[in-house]
């Protein structure tokens, strides 16, 4: 019989949990989300030693004080779940800050193994780490590691195993001075005494009470004897103490670093060095942009042929299905519905991959914070963190891919800003549209039509921030307190790891929303309307009068009536919400000229339309409810309907706006008449 | 005494950690981050657009907006 154990990795970010994580179980790993929120749960399995171990890569924490979304998920896992094992990942290079947590998990008096990372880097920078005497002085196992290559892996696997069987008593390593002693032992009798906390390591809760950590707190006072509690912590200053714990960790962590490792301060690190030129005052916001510049043109462009590559066999596909199957309505819904409908799809494929593996890329060699570093200044004015510039800006290229990159986003408010935001950057799919009808109505002045409605997104975007958040999403702005970390080469296996697991989980989560939607539009352009003679999905009524699609068309004419468009144009709006760019083809179709943009612009140019209305409906194309895609990666990345739909019914209603505003402001001040 | 906020402190100053003010959640943060009383900090540069800044401390860079590096009173080292 083979045991079972759960074993989480722990630390702080960036430390090559992740690293670890790959390494330990290959591809046996399963990625998700936690329940009820949208952070990643890494999950894998390995066997070692006869021993069924099941891996939890865990968000990164810095201390078990929880701040962010991550940190308290963290925290939860070790305090709730309780894992059998818990193996802190320590970064080599910077022990001092590392170790807070390792006093932290020590106190909770869990089975604790001590990876110690980048161990590379240490040798590297001159730093000498006596594992031995650090094991001695603390206690517990420690075990070197290089995460980026692997190596030390199955001595780490070999500890796990070994402290299963050992029975450990774990001395206080970490003691705090006798006033601070004195109260936790206080606290030790009143929690001990109440099975309330039964749950709970009796020292480390007494320790978090005298912190004045407020989580702990909270769930304190739900038990009957928190006025006793209370009695011991009005003793004294809550803030003094507070400040007076986390010193004392660190002076305990500083002796002990004193007799274990010499760690060499003198020489510039190669970090800093880069950082003089990447962060620097002239340069830093030039490079900055280049390598956006570099990730966006690899991101968009690289993707195109890849795109067109799916089109063509997704078109050659649905005209081979169709042809072959010989029952009409049957061969319409295999061609038009679902084929079209699975190639809508995959379509993202290659923009989603080629983006993460850049933002992977960046993430993993240390960037991203500085990237954060540079453009928070910009961020703040409208609320939200430096790390939400750069899901915005490849809003541009796509907002698929866009909305799936806010996850590096902490703060949970300014990641649902930002999510909800970024539909209004104006993304590729949208630029037909404008460049179609800017070119009939516009002519020579098109480009500049063009770039407005590229300003008017991004103006909407930071007045819609700014309004969220003193609005719906108010709150004090969560504070800013972000490490450098120091550069690292990233590892191409991680960053294909990570490429592939973001395509796998688009795929499998917003892949059926697209697919509903897709197929539910399909479904309404081809069953008649009641009382039409047309016949199920036949190519005579697809997408007409004759359709349902285009009674509900002549059904919201008076509501778009006075934005100037009739009911063509509200039918190919409601296509377009299966992909913007099929706005054109619709019209087409709906205008009788088929696929044929030139002659579309003609007719439309000839009087079906006014140039204030044509500037509306780009304007309504720039701000109303996104494609399926995006919509399907909206709700898997907020998590929930609610937002989705505010998301949809906001950019409508805003669209319906400025659409109603132009044409009828316009209208009657004459312009462009 | 000669107590300044680290907001304050010009780049390539070396600092010392005398107390960490301000709102609850981000203090203790703060201190968690390693800034306790009696800690050297080095100022490094400020952002190009002049906020936030980053320190180094403990063998590692951190960055606080101005906001917070404000709740850090220190006194400069000479
Ligand atoms: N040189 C070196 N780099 C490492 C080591 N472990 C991880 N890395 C790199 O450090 C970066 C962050 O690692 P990751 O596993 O994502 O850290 P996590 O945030 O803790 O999950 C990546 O670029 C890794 O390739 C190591 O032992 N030595
Ligand atoms: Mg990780």
């Amino acid at each position: 019989m083979t045991e079972k154990i759960t074993v989480a990795l722990a630390g702080n970010p960036n430390v090559g949990k992740t690293s670890i994580f790959n390494a330990i179980t290959g591809s046996k790993q399963h990625v998700g989300n936690w329940p009820g929120v949208t952070v990643e749960r890494k999950i894998g399995k390995r066997v070692h030693n006869d021993v069924m171990m099941e891996i939890v890569d865990l968000p990164g924490t810095y201390s078990l004080t929880a701040y962010s979304l991550d940190e308290i998920i963290a925290r939860d896992f070790i305090i709730e779940e309780k894992p059998d094992v818990v193996v802190q990942v320590i970064d080599a290079t910077n022990l001092e800050r590392n170790l807070y947590l390792t006093t932290q998990l020590m106190e909770l008096g869990v089975r604790l193994i001590i990876a110690l990372n980048m161990t590379d880097l240490a040798l590297a920078k001159g730093d000498n780490i006596d594992e031995t005497k650090m094991q001695e002085f603390l206690e517990v196992p420690v075990v070197s590691t290089i995460g980026s290559k692997g190596n030390g892996i199955e001595g780490l696997l070999d500890a796990v195993t070994n402290e299963l069987h050992r029975t450990r008593v774990t001395g206080n390593v970490f003691t705090y001075d006798d006033e601070i002693e004195d109260k936790a032992e206080k606290l030790r009798v009143i929690l001990d005494s109440d099975p309330y906390f039964a749950h709970y390591p009796s020292r480390w809760f007494g320790l978090k009470l005298l912190e004045g950590d407020e989580n702990i707190i909270k769930k304190g006072k739900e038990s009957d004897s928190f006025p006793k509690i209370q009695i011991i912590l009005n003793e004294t200053d809550a803030d003094i103490l507070e400040a007076k714990v986390a010193d004392q960790r660190y002076k305990t962590i500083q002796t002990m670093l004193r007799q274990v490792c010499n760690i060499n301060t003198s020489h510039l690190s190669g970090s800093d060095m880069v950082d003089r030129v990447v962060t620097n005052k002239a340069l830093g916001i030039p490079i900055f942009l280049s390598l956006m510049w570099a990730a966006f043109e690899v991101t968009f462009t690289f993707a195109t042929p890849f795109m067109n590559m799916i089109d063509i066999f997704f078109g050659w596909l649905a005209e081979t299905a169709t042809t072959a199957i010989l029952v009409p309505w049957l061969a319409s819904l295999v061609g038009e519905g679902m084929i079209a409908g699975v190639g809508s799809v995959i379509i993202f494929l290659p923009n989603i991959l080629l983006l993460f593996f850049m933002l992977s890329l960046m993430e993993d060699s240390g960037y991203m914070a500085r990237a954060a570093f540079i453009m928070d200044k910009l961020m703040s004015k409208i609320g939200l963190h430096g790390r939400s510039f750069i899901p915005l800006v490849m809003g541009f290229g796509c907002n698929v891919p866009a909305i799936m990159a806010t996850r590096t986003i902490e703060d949970t408010r300014d990641r649902l800003i930002t999510i909800l935001i970024t539909p209004f950057m104006s993304c590729g799919a949208r630029l037909p549209v404008y460049v179609l009808l800017a070119g009939a109505f516009f002519g020579r002045d098109a480009g500049v039509v063009i770039f407005i409605l590229y300003a008017l997104g991004i103006l909407v975007a930071v007045v819609s921030a700014k309004l969220m958040r003193s609005t719906i999403l108010k709150g004090e702005d969560a504070p800013f307190i972000m490490e450098l970390p120091s550069y690292k080469v990233p590892t191409l296996k991680g960053s294909f790891i990570h490429m592939w697991e973001r395509g796998k989980i688009y795929l499998k989560k917003a892949g059926t929303i697209i697919l509903i939607g897709v197929v539910g539009v399909w479904l309404l352009a081809s069953i008649p309307a009641p009382g039409s003679s047309g016949t199920f999905a036949s190519q005579e009524i697809y997408g007409t009068t004759e359709s349902m699609i285009g009674m509900i068309g002549q059904i919201l004419e008076p509501l778009v009536a006075p934005l100037g468009f009739d009911w063509k144009i509200a039918v190919a709006l409601l296509f377009g919400v299966v992909a913007k760019e099929i706005v054109v083809g619709s019209m087409g179709v709906l205008y009788g000229v088929g696929e044929n943009e030139e002659s579309l612009s003609n007719i439309l140019s000839a009087g079906s339309m006014t140039p204030l209305a044509a500037l509306g409906l780009m304007v309504f194309t720039l701000l109303y409810a996104p494609c399926f895609a995006c919509i399907g990666v909206i709700k898997r990345e907020t998590g929930s309907w609610k937002w989705t739909l505010f998301q949809l019914a906001y950019g409508t209603s805003l669209a319906w706006g400025f659409a109603f505003v132009i044409y009828q402001a316009g209208t009657r001040m004459g312009l462009m008449a | 005494m000669n107590e300044k906020k680290l907001d304050f402190i010009e780049p390539d100053t070396s600092v010392k950690v005398v107390k960490v003010t301000g709102q609850k959640s981000s203090r203790k943060r703060i201190l968690d981050m390693g800034l306790t009383p009696g800690t050297r900090v080095d100022v490094i540069r400020r952002a190009p657009l002049g906020d936030p800044v980053e320190f180094k401390l403990k063998g590692y860079n951190l960055s606080l907006r101005k906001r917070e590096a404000e709740t850090v009173l220190v006194e400069v080292l000479k």
